[in-house]
């Protein structure tokens, strides 16, 4: 079996040299699958993707422990930039458009990942193959764009960088349902058609054990469980706390009293 | 036409001719802050060097006025990157404050770098441009006054057309916009900070020999660094159109302050003080300037 694209081993954060927010996680995105990454507020999913992509020092926040491998390499330390160069991106929350660049230069500025020297017009149509509204607006300055443009543009930066790994951080954050199956529809298309390995970290889900091969979950900076994206689905506390539903129909109000038990897997 | 309106005329033209060479300093100012968002306290002594640079090019070495131009450019370019390399590098991430002391420091230690090697006297460059005035209609523009402001609205477009349009242009905006998620689309955020320092440098340079023309080199020539600032924070600290349009406003208004006030105030000037009343006015009105960004920090 040929190693996996990514491997993250016994990782441990520290921020202002004070908060451990990482606590010894790994995982690993084989090549060409889609991984999920789930987990609720603060269990530390964003801060593993800035780990991997090297933005974490950018905000104080430092690997003290464990490694990142990208293609059998470790590219812990290593700067942001060399680490997009090498084929690894990453959309990051709340999609940080440049505001005050057009759609066309907020995707010009994403060719600054590439290093085939490929033509950048090749990649727009790429982009606008996949997302037709952002053509209509490529003149438009980014900061002008509904919050659904704005996910599209950071996906399309994400196509014209053409990475061989994408981390997506929270690409529904904000989107209306419809929307929301819009994008996952098209994050599936990216992973089947531009053959792009995927990390993604998500609140919703239920969408991301829809569409993902494995997942793990997340809490208080470890892994505690993880398995192939079909069977999480069918677990009964994933169902409880991460899907929101109970097997035997909706829960009787008493039940509400038990919410708070102890997880299976903390015990 | 009357004479009072010939008067008015020529107080304008002169105070557009002012606001251009007030423009391209203030762009010094806008490019750094730009990129790096910090106030370069050392603008006017960057031109001050680039003056004396390329001074020296034309009398020691006699060199022609365009050579000279460009060797001045060329020296301030790898000065402006060495400060950003030795100095301002190392001060990453620490407080805002402390680093536009260091600024501060800079100019003095620049100044008196330039006291030691060119000495403190008045120096003026060899005839350079055609003496003869030009007219403009009834106007007449002293020629030492014509050909800089060319030059300088020459540099002002230059660099306003290759941040606009150039692919590394973009990248700077691209920086100045959002560093963290420039450096992760593979844009190397170091090498625009130094860029930055750099083109500040030259652009500081060309207004250094600008502004030698009209009015002598010597270490103090940096002091209209200083006069400059009211004009960056009328225009806005990180607006290349705020410097253009500032720095004309600040130059008509000086002009007219000091054609129409001053000879009714005995010997002192209003001209002097003008640009700092707007100053103050701006920042108690709109204290990121005409066309800055909201979040731009109070000074």
């Amino acid at each position: 079996m040929s190693p996996p694209l990514l491997r993250v081993n016994n990782l441990e954060v520290v921020y202002h040299h004070t908060v451990q927010v990482l606590k010894g996680l790994s995982l690993s995105v084989p090549e060409g699958a889609i991984v999920a990454l789930l987990g609720s507020n603060g269990a530390g999913k964003t801060t593993t993707l800035k780990a991997i992509s090297g933005l974490l020092p950018l905000e104080d926040g430092e690997i003290v422990d464990g490694d990142v491998e990208f293609r059998g390499a470790s590219i812990a330390g290593k700067l942001p930039h060399r680490i997009a160069r090498d084929g690894l991106f990453q959309v990051m929350e709340g999609r940080r458009i440049f505001e005050h660049l057009t759609v066309e230069e907020n995707l010009e500025v994403a060719s600054y990942a590439r290093t085939d020297g490929s033509d950048l017009g090749d990649s727009l149509r790429k982009v606008f193959h996949y997302f037709p509204r952002l053509r209509e607006r490529r003149r438009q300055l980014g900061g002008y764009l509904s919050g659904g443009e704005q996910q599209m543009l950071a996906i399309g930066r994400a196509l014209v960088a053409g990475p061989s790994l994408l981390l997506l951080d929270e690409p529904s954050l904000g989107l209306s349902p419809l929307l929301c199956q819009e994008i996952f529809r098209i994050i599936e298309a990216i992973n089947k058609d531009e053959k792009v390995s995927i990390l993604l970290v998500e609140q919703n889900a239920r969408m991301a054990l829809a569409i993902s091969r494995h997942a793990y979950i997340l809490e208080n900076g470890k892994v505690v469980l993880d398995g192939p994206s079909e069977r999480l689905r069918e677990d009964r506390d994933v169902q409880e706390f991460y899907l929101g539903s109970r097997a035997g129909g909706r829960g009787s109000y008493r039940d509400v009293k038990h919410y708070k038990r102890r997880k299976r897997w903390l015990s | 036409m009357s004479e009072g309106l010939v008067h008015l005329l020529q107080l304008l033209v002169s105070g557009v001719v002012t606001g251009g060479i007030y423009a391209l300093v203030a762009m010094g100012f806008v490019v750094v802050y730009k990129a790096t968002h910090v106030i370069n306290f050392a603008t006017g002594e960057f031109m001050m060097l680039g003056a004396f640079f390329a001074w020296t090019a034309m009398s020691a070495l006699s060199a022609p006025f365009a050579v000279a131009l460009v060797a001045a450019l060329l020296a301030s370019a790898l000065l402006g990157m060495a400060t950003e390399r030795l100095v301002l590098r190392p001060l990453l991430g620490q407080r805002t404050i402390s680093v536009i002391m260091v600024t501060i420091g800079l100019a003095a230690i620049f100044k008196g770098l330039a006291q030691i090697v060119w000495s403190g006297d008045y120096r003026s460059y060899p005839a350079i441009f055609p003496r003869a005035p030009i007219a403009l209609g009834p106007l007449l523009l002293p020629s030492r006054q014509f050909y800089p402001f060319l030059i300088a609205l020459a540099a002002i477009a230059l660099v306003g057309l290759g941040f606009r349009f150039t692919r590394t242009g973009t990248a700077m905006r691209a920086t100045a916009d959002d560093q963290m998620a420039a450096f992760g689309m593979g844009i190397d955020i170091r090498r625009v900070f130094s860029l930055s320092w750099s083109l500040a440098a030259m652009t500081a340079a060309v207004a250094g020999v600008v502004v030698g023309i009209i009015g002598g080199i010597s270490p103090q020539l940096g002091a209209i660094g200083l006069r400059t600032f009211p004009v960056v924070i009328l225009g806005g600290l990180d607006s290349i159109g705020g410097a253009l349009l500032g720095g004309v406003v600040i130059g008509v208004l000086e002009n007219l302050a000091g054609g129409y006030v001053d000879p009714l105030l005995d010997g002192a000037s209003l001209k002097e003080v003008v640009p700092f009343v707007v100053l103050v006015l701006t920042l108690m009105v709109r204290p990121y300037g005409l066309f800055g960004t909201r979040e731009v920090e109070r000074l």
